[in-house]
Order: structure tokens, then sequence, then C-alpha cells
């Protein structure tokens, strides 16, 4: 059992050995944690809490919207 | 991390107020921002009659739930532009959210009101489809708040959005749109009220702020945006924003306090001249409106009452960019 990570945009399913971090994590996606946020079980995960094996994230983008 | 409010275990940081905030206090934080914001620039009393663009994603949905709770009395506005699954998945989320707390939505569909579609429509009328959009959105949030009465309209535009658009306007230097970038355009003949409460928030916050309170939103990017520069200059702003905490909040509210007064002169005259449009009435600089140039350069229908078709309009050169 790995963490389990959902991203979007395009959707898709990952899986990363734990334990990590958030903040470990995003760095290792590569993502500004000014753009992403991170939901488990419908609730914010704070960048300090480390994920362990079996878990399961969102990685929810918060960029949004057209020119207009 | 703890709350910087109780010290109970935060949910959220915001960086660029150096501050950790448990689920409660987070909201509490929201509030705070949007009565600040309200309140500094003179948006709006709880005695207007206000209607809220609502698109069924995280910021207008976010700022439809704050005004609610805030005590202020507000109708929705959904604007469906045709855009596949995608605008039929945004116009549920939108109802879904209006129906669980009783509250009354405008909808205006444009493919059976005016015959065309954003995908299509913007392609035969040789517009970037973010512009054809926001052209679309912009004309029919004015004349929807005009003919129901409303005091004000808000947009549902936050901190991430007018830095990354004050981004693109200084980039090229588009002066007579960095006069009216603010968070408030008052009334004239014509156009409603126009306010931004969201910009002391960024769409971080926005995004939280669902989360936290259950309010199921469109996560995922309209499939017409893919790859335009508004995502891109967000991008860039985020990436200093990451190296240096609360530089967007520094670029808008210091053009905002030091810089647009400048640009005001240029704004103003880009608004001299305006007449009714010959087809649907609504102000504007030439004889058609560029919206109802758009209606009939996409292959649509001119509404019925202007008795207008799509023939006999001269519409001049097309233009290609977007409007910021």
């Amino acid at each position: 059992m790995q963490v389990k990570v959902r991203l979007h945009n395009p959707r898709r399913d990952l899986e990363i050995e734990g334990p990590i971090t958030i903040i470990n994590l995003l760095a290792r996606l590569d993502l500004n944690r000014e753009a992403v946020l991170v939901v488990r079980d419908g609730e914010l995960v704070p960048g300090d809490e480390s994920l362990s094996d079996g878990d399961s994230i969102e990685i929810r983008p918060v960029i949004s919207g057209g020119a207009s | 991390m703890k709350c910087v409010t109780c010290r109970g275990p935060a949910i959220i940081d915001i960086r660029r107020h150096n501050s950790n905030f448990c689920a409660e206090h987070f909201i509490e934080q929201c509030q705070r921002q949007v009565r600040k914001a309200i309140d500094e620039f003179e948006m709006f009393t709880p005695e207007d009659k206000i209607l809220v663009a609502v698109s069924g994603g995280k910021d207008s949905l976010a700022i439809w739930d704050l005004l609610l709770d805030l005590g202020y009395q507000v109708d929705g506005l959904y604007i469906g532009l045709g855009i596949g699954e995608y605008s039929d998945t945004s116009l549920e989320y939108a109802r879904a959210y209006a129906r669980t707390r009783d509250l009354h939505l405008v909808e205006v569909d444009v493919p059976s009101t005016f015959g065309f579609d954003i995908p299509n429509g913007s392609r035969a009328a040789k517009r970037v489809p973010c512009s054809a959009c926001g052209l679309s959105k912009r004309h029919l949030f004015d004349d929807e708040a005009i003919k129901g009465g409303y005091d004000v309209l808000v947009t549902g535009h936050n901190l991430d959005d007018e830095a990354a658009v004050l981004f693109g306007n200084t980039l090229h230097w588009h002066t007579e749109y960095l006069g009216r970038q603010l968070p408030v355009l008052p009334a004239r003949e014509g156009f409603p009220r126009k306010v931004k409460p969201l910009v002391r928030l960024a769409e971080r916050e926005t995004a939280a702020y669902c989360i936290v309170k259950g309010i199921d939103y469109l996560v995922d990017e309209c499939p017409m945006a893919a790859g335009n520069k508004h995502l891109s200059y967000k991008s860039a702003l985020n990436e200093i924003e990451a190296m240096s905490p609360g530089a967007k909040h520094s670029f808008y509210f210091g053009f905002l306090d030091r810089a647009a007064a400048f640009f005001e002169v240029e704004a103003s005259i880009d608004r001299e001249g305006l007449v009714a449009c010959a087809s649907c009435g609504a102000p504007t600089t030439s004889e058609i409106c560029a919206f109802c140039r758009l209606v009939v350069r996409a292959g649509g229908q001119l509404p019925e009452r202007t008795g207008v078709t799509a023939v006999p309009v001269d519409l001049g050169p097309t233009r290609t960019g977007s409007i910021q």
C-alpha cells in the first residue's frame, strides 16, 4: 500500500511511497503550493502533515479562469 | 501548524499574512477580508439589491455564500455559454447551490437565446474563445442587471485574477484598461455598478473556503481556457509569490494606491461618445455594439425584440485580440 494521489487537469492517479509530508510531496511533483490544495476525505490537509502508506488524497488545482 | 487565533490545529497556512488558521477562524478571516473590501471601496449597503454572476466555480459560489452570511440579499445570475459538458456541469453546480439554500438564480442560455455557442461561434467570428466568452458575459451581466433593476453586479474576481490582469495590461501597456481596473466601477447610463468583493482573497483561499463550508463546485478548468495568457500570467505570479509571499497583494494594491489615478484620463476618454447600439440598445462607441457584432459573425440570431437578423450589419474589420 502506498499513498494514493489524484491529480486534475488532466485527471490522473499516482501512487507515492510514504511516509511523506505534504510540502515534500508537492515539491516532488513540482507543484507550486500557491496553486493547489490537498484534500483528504473532503477536508483540507495542512502542509506540515505527514502522509502514510494507505492514505488517499486529492491535489486540487485552484488556478482558474479565462481572460474575462 | 497552529491557528494564529486559538492555537488549535490549523488546516491552512496563508503565507502572505504569515498566519495559519483552523476551520472556524479561517472562515472568519475570509468574512473579515470581504467585509473590509466592501467597506474600504464603498461597494454596496445592505439596502442594495445585489446580483452575483455565478459560474458554478469556487469564486462565484464562495462570494455568494460569503455575502449571504454577511447579511446581504443576493440573487444569482448564470450565463450558459454552450461549452458542451463543461457548461452542463457548471449549471448543475450553480443550480444545486441555489436550490439547497432556496435562492433565486436567473439563467440565460446563449445557444438557445442567441443561436450560437462559444466553441463554434468564436471560431466563426475569428475570435479567441476566452475573448468571445468574456465579451458575451460582460454584455449579458450588464443587460440582466439593468433589466432586473439591481443596484449592483458582483463578480467573483479574486486577488489572483486582478493581479494577473494587471500583469498582462502592464506588460502590454494597455493604459485604457489600466484606468478602469478598479474594484468598483460606478453605474452610468446603461451600465450597473460593478464590484469585486473578493479582491482581498487569493483563489487558494476561495477554494479552501468552499471545501471548508462543504460547497460543491466545478473543479475542472474550462476546456477552452487551456493555454491562455491569463493562466500563464497567474502561474508566473505564483512563482514570484512562492519566493516572496505577499508579492501579488503588493502589486495589485500598490497599483490601486499609487498608480491607477494616472490612467483615469485615458479611461474616461474611452468612455466618451457612447451611443445606444442600433440593435440592442446597449451603450457602445459604434453603431452596433461588440456583442451584437459577435452574434452576427458567429452565425447567431439577434434577439427578437430588435428585429435585426444576421445579414444587414456592416461589421468592419474582425478583431482577434482578447479584451482584458
